[in-house]
């Protein structure tokens, strides 16, 4: 990359909420003034101490932040070179980095005066931690979820209900995030006026990407001063799982000035070549999806097409805007692992390490033996452990040898 | 001039309000659109509106999405829509407006889209995801071909907001009634926003859609407007599996009860 391609890279979004060709607004004219009203909140607010003091305050007091960063020392010495860390989000409240998120959003929703939350979730976790804030905040809070999620993440749903929210099991189409997403959107659509809506990835229209960017970047920037104090240099390596996108936009974007390289790890469920799979960026094509313009799983006459990973996290046809311009521009790298290939390495993970990752990571894990083969011996390589996997204990036992 | 623009002037000099149906391309079955067609517009509709199906029609209702569905597993596709729209041309002139999502559209390609629309005999287009600001890269396409691209207004929209895109939209505005998805029942025509419409909006005929499904609803919308639209009412007939004959007949008493203007 050029320098100048580089800073183009840094300034993104544009004020249309386009990172280059990629993003924008693709909603009914019902929900533009509501984009409208929540694009100058959060411009008012991304810069205003009181505001980012609360969020900060929230993250360290209620989410449980600064996580660790944890130095894999049997990972490390099982690829025999590198040095492999792993940011610790399974630590953070509710499990996994979405709280951060939800943490930020829901003092969104507190400052523009609506009363009713809602969210779309697929393996539950953003479910799980948007019910967390809402419960918090003393505001009713309304969950869509896929059936067929609501059957393999079912301890999510019980977290979810035990919160006080209402979980709405949603049964038309690919059952799964999909849909639950468009039925959050037709759910505001319909009630704009008292309802906030909290999207869990930095997917939807305009200003959502930019938002849940950068409260998830508090990801990167401890990453950014773990890695100093912990080796007196920036990391050479990040490694993310990418279903939205948005653990690993919050790892990487701190460092996308930096010269480390960057990995994104999609899930290529039962193999690329067999059609059921969730690489959105290996092999999608751009479209509209949710409200804005990324790559996406469709088909020769643009309808979308069922995306399949055995973690219901990354079972998702598109992908965040940015990650799309991220790809066409050659920062970051995308690359996909199959289903058995991430159940592999989230046994590995919990026999040298004592961590059970969440399925969604097991994906950035089972990319590590392929990357650890470039690497030199004092490369310093981040993966962010997104999240725990309690929530995948039963799939994880159906699957075990 | 269309032939979109040319009958809602022709309306406007008889006094007459418009009619407006929406059918999903497909459905019920692969070939019943242009037959469909035909019958509404000898039963009295003045527009047909052809709904072309997308797997994620998020601001659709029940009744549409799936008619939708069942349109896609039928195997339509925008190149049999468009040949569809060819055969009703060989005896219609009734105006055919193609509203859909953007995706498929991207699909097959924008400016070839917006080109074989017009040739094969379209005359607007309506493309609700697509907002005032991002309509504005498709509009050198579609002026140049000759169809109206109609846009829309909520009851959330700004008065200023409703002048801006009444001015940027040609044929007619579609006002949204209600503050949801398509076929939202039970809610009523806010008066108070189709006043705002009338104030704000100059330029165009304003006609009013979603959740209008009885001849009064229809004739109370027809009030406050220049016109109405309805959708899910005529695809919920037909997934019942209603007679074209008695379908015609209730389209009939819709037109009868509109009021003069």
């Amino acid at each position: 990359m050029t320098g100048e391609e580089r800073e183009a890279v840094l300034s993104w979004p544009d004020r249309r909420g386009y990172f280059g060709p990629y993003g924008g607004q693709f909603v009914p004219e019902t929900l533009v003034p509501a984009l409208r009203e929540l694009e100058s909140l959060y411009e008012s607010l991304r810069n205003d101490a009181s505001f980012q003091g609360e969020y900060h305050r929230l993250l360290t007091d209620y989410a449980g932040r600064p996580t660790p960063l944890t130095f894999a020392a049997r990972l490390t010495a099982h690829f025999g070179k590198g040095r492999v860390y792993l940011k610790r989000e399974d630590l953070c409240h509710t499990g996994a980095h979405k709280i951060n998120n939800t943490v930020g959003q829901i003092l969104l929703a507190m400052r523009s005066g609506k009363t009713r939350i809602i969210a779309e979730t697929g393996a539950g976790q953003h479910g799980v931690a948007t019910a967390t804030v809402a419960a918090k905040m003393g505001l009713d809070c309304c969950v869509y979820m896929g059936e067929e999620d609501v059957a393999r993440q079912r301890l999510n749903v019980r977290r979810m209900e035990m919160l006080g929210a209402t979980v709405v099991t949603v049964r038309t189409g690919s059952r799964t995030l999909k849909d639950a997403t468009s039925e959050a959107i037709r759910d505001w659509v319909s009630n704009v006026k008292d309802t906030f809506y909290i999207i869990g990835s930095v997917v939807g229209p305009h200003p959502y990407p930019l938002m849940v960017r950068d409260f998830q970047s508090v990801i990167g920037r401890e990453t950014s001063a773990q890695v100093l104090e912990a080796e007196g240099k920036a990391p050479e390596y990040l490694l993310a799982c990418v279903g939205g996108g948005s653990n690993a936009i919050g790892l990487f974007h701190p460092f996308l000035g930096s010269s480390a390289i960057m990995t994104g790890v999609e899930a290529a469920g039962e193999g690329l070549d067999t059609g059921r799979h969730a690489a959105t960026l290996t092999r999608g094509r751009p479209g509209v999806l949710h409200g804005s313009l990324s790559y996406l799983l469709q088909d020769a006459n643009g309808q979308v097409q069922l995306a399949h990973s055995i973690s219901a996290g990354l079972d998702y046809p598109g992908v965040g805007p940015e990650h799309s311009a991220l790809k066409d521009s050659g920062r970051v790298r995308y690359v996909s692992v199959t289903d058995s290939e991430a159940l592999e390495a989230a046994r590995l993970l919990s026999r040298l390490e004592g961590i059970i990752p969440a399925l969604e990571t097991a994906h950035a894990l089972a990319y590590l033996k392929t990357m650890m083969m470039e690497t030199r011996d004092d490369d310093v390589v981040v993966v962010s452990l997104s999240g725990r996997g309690d929530k995948d204990m039963e799939t994880y036992s159906t699957h075990s040898e | 001039m269309n032939r979109l623009t040319t009958v809602l002037s022709t309306l406007r000099e008889r006094r007459k309000k418009a009619l407006a149906l929406f059918l999903t391309a497909g459905y019920p079955a692969a070939d019943s659109t242009p037959g469909l067609v035909l019958s509404l517009a000898a039963a009295g509709a003045d527009i047909i509106e052809i709904g072309m199906p997308f797997s994620d029609p998020l601001a659709d209702g029940p009744v549409i999405q799936q008619s939708s569905a069942t349109a896609i597993g039928n195997g339509v596709t925008i190149t049999g829509i468009l040949d569809g729209i060819r055969k009703i041309r060989e005896s219609s002139t009734v105006p055919l407006v193609l509203m859909g999502y953007i995706n498929p559209i991207l699909s097959y390609g924008s400016d070839r889209f917006f080109r074989d629309a017009a040739s094969s005999g379209a005359d607007g287009v309506i493309l609700p995801e697509l907002t005032l600001e991002e309509s504005v890269r498709f509009k050198t396409e579609i002026d140049r071909n000759g169809l109206s691209q109609i846009l829309l207004v909520a009851p959330t929209t700004p008065s200023e907001r409703i002048t801006a895109i009444d001015a940027a939209s040609g044929g007619f505005l579609y006002c949204v009634s209600t503050t949801g998805v398509t076929g939202s029942a039970g809610k009523g025509t806010p008066e108070d926003f189709l006043f705002r419409v009338k104030a704000c909006a100059k330029k165009n005929p304003a006609l009013v859609g979603f959740g209008i499904s009885t001849a009064a609803e229809a004739r109370h919308a027809a009030l406050l407007s220049d016109g109405v639209i309805i959708g899910s009412a005529l695809i919920r007939r037909l997934s019942e599996g209603e007679p074209v004959a008695s379908i015609s007949g209730w389209v009939r008493s819709i037109r009868e009860a509109l009021p003069a203007t």
